[in-house]
């Protein structure tokens, strides 16, 4: 597999040159779609699985925004492979077959061109989707709305007149949308207000989950936060809502900050500068570790108390410090007992050429 | 906003509740919305880092939501029956939703408060929709699938017709 292959690795997102990107690192939008009259995926045979592929594959060629999409057959990769295109956001750990000691199956597969992907036999046959930088939900659903279009004109998705598009799961029914924003709110955090704030989200109909989405940890202070419902409501209206919240939460957290540079001030700056002293001078870092220090650094960058390093090399570091693609350029499995220590020659080395 | 039941305390909570299709929205404060068995995340909360709204279904999938009574019903379509989908969470195909569609309108209301879908509308290409007429590229996409079925069935008369009627359309 040749990721080069993919301008940006597809992870244009990381360049942070969206709005408010140093609190918000990225904005995500994704469509459940089935193909009308397959079976959906669990309980689909191989050949369905294959059928629904090749429509795909076949309305992608012919579609003027997967036209040069870049194909990835799962079933036919190696684990560590996989695993790379889950570190980077663009496949889900369940298509992927990374759950424990599953194997992707039959017809599993990505399409990506740009910022948008199609994932196909997922959960559900079609899950679009892309990722954007920073806080950018209009534009993301508009991009990938057009593909939803353009598809749907090709391959007949299974609509019905009461319920919408018709999903494996009922939690997605309807508009199929999932609107997410990866927000940092370390201030939230350190002032102790992020569970009041993570309550009010479950009365405003959001949800919020870890940096990979479903059932995953809260490390370094991401937040996933995305519509919990997705019938009932139109597009726009769940954008708007959702829009409208996490413009509350960054508010919320920017007077945290402001808190904490009245009321603790040495404390933060302290804070920000040993966490940029470890990333620079450790040795040896784990993958949690280095999400919390690498927070801390951000905290400091945003507050302007750090003169760098940049976001888009934080950015950087929050991907390819994970285990596959540390393992991938050293040339080692993932399960390496020195992966911590090739992690920290990693920070340093970026940080040091940052610096230099 | 005062709480719409006992108008001293301020109102936190919309409550909307849809009854013989029409739909009624209650503002309530949070002592109120438990009396009426809304979960507030202040009594769902245990660990500060749970997630709230999932701690209602937690452990279980949204399948569980529904009740037993109608287990035996089978999708005739796909053969999946309402059992499958409680235990799995997963419903088997897009027809499910027509052959248990008492208990899935029953449970789209209390997943997403709605079961109406006000979103954009789709119309399946070439179904008198105007979407499918304005394609070419759909008809070729489907005499192509056919075709396809048509050579994997042997069926090499009817492959011949639908490479005849591809070739006129490329």
């Amino acid at each position: 597999m040749d990721l080069s292959l993919l301008p940006d690795g597809g992870m244009r997102w990381l360049d942070a040159s969206g709005p408010k990107s140093t609190i918000v690192l990225s904005t995500r939008i994704r469509l459940a779609r089935n193909v009308r009259g397959i079976p959906f995926s669990q309980r689909a045979k191989d050949a369905d699985r294959m059928a629904v592929l090749e429509r795909v594959s076949d309305a992608a060629a012919s579609s003027d925004h997967l036209g040069s999409a870049v194909a990835f057959h799962l079933d036919q990769m190696d684990r560590s492979e996989r695993q790379l295109l889950h570190e980077r956001h663009l496949v889900s750990k369940e298509l992927a077959g990374l759950e424990r000691e599953s194997r992707p199956r039959p017809g599993a597969a990505l399409l990506v061109q740009d910022q948008v992907g199609v994932m196909v036999n997922e959960e559900d046959h079609l899950r679009l989707h892309g990722m954007w930088s920073g806080f950018d939900l209009e534009d993301a659903y508009a991009e990938v709305e057009a593909i939803d279009a353009e598809l749907g004109r090709l391959v007949p998705f299974a609509f019905h007149p009461e319920f919408g598009y018709l999903t494996s799961c009922p939690t997605n029914a309807g508009t199929g949308l999932r609107a997410s924003v990866l927000i940092h709110l370390p201030g939230l955090v350190l002032t102790k207000e992020i569970n009041k704030v993570l309550q009010g989200l479950s009365q405003v109909g959001l949800t919020f989950r870890g940096l990979y989405g479903e059932n995953s940890e809260v490390v370094g202070n991401f937040f996933q936060l995305s519509n919990q419902t997705t019938l009932g409501k139109t597009e726009d209206e769940l954008i708007d809502h959702l829009g409208k919240i996490v413009r509350q939460v960054v508010e919320y957290e920017e007077q945290a900050r402001d808190v904490l540079l009245r009321t603790a001030p040495e404390e933060v700056e302290d804070k920000t500068w040993r966490a940029y002293g470890l990333l620079k001078h450790a040795r040896r870092l784990s993958f949690e570790e280095t999400m919390n220090l690498l927070s801390g650094v951000r905290l400091g960058v945003g507050l302007k108390l750090l003169p760098g390093p940049g976001v888009y090399t934080l950015n950087k570091l929050l991907i390819y410090t994970q285990p596959a693609h540390l393992a991938a350029m050293d040339g080692r499995s993932t399960g390496d007992r020195e992966l911590p220590t090739v992690r920290a020659a990693f920070v340093r080395r970026l940080l040091e050429e940052e610096s230099s | 906003m005062l709480c719409d039941n006992c108008k001293e305390r301020d109102a936190i909570i919309n409550l909307t509740q849809v009854e013989h299709d029409s739909k009624v929205t209650l503002h309530l404060c949070e002592q109120c919305a438990q009396q009426k068995g809304v979960e507030t995340g202040g009594s769902v909360l245990k660990s500060p880092l749970g997630n709230f709204l999932g701690a209602v279904v937690k452990g279980s999938t949204p399948g569980a939501l529904v009740p037993a009574s109608g287990d035996t019903l089978r999708c005739a379509s796909c053969g999946s029956t309402l059992r499958d989908f409680r235990d799995s969470g997963r419903l088997g195909c897009d027809r499910c939703y027509e052959s248990f569609d008492t208990h899935l309108r029953d449970l789209l209301r209390r997943l997403h408060g709605s079961s109406q879908h006000v979103g954009e509308r789709y119309e399946v290409p070439g179904e008198g929709g105007v979407l499918g007429a304005h394609d070419p590229r759909s008809r070729l996409l489907d005499l192509k699938a056919q075709l396809r079925r048509a050579v994997e069935g042997e069926n090499f008369e009817l492959a011949a017709e639908l490479r005849d009627q591809i070739r006129v359309l490329e």
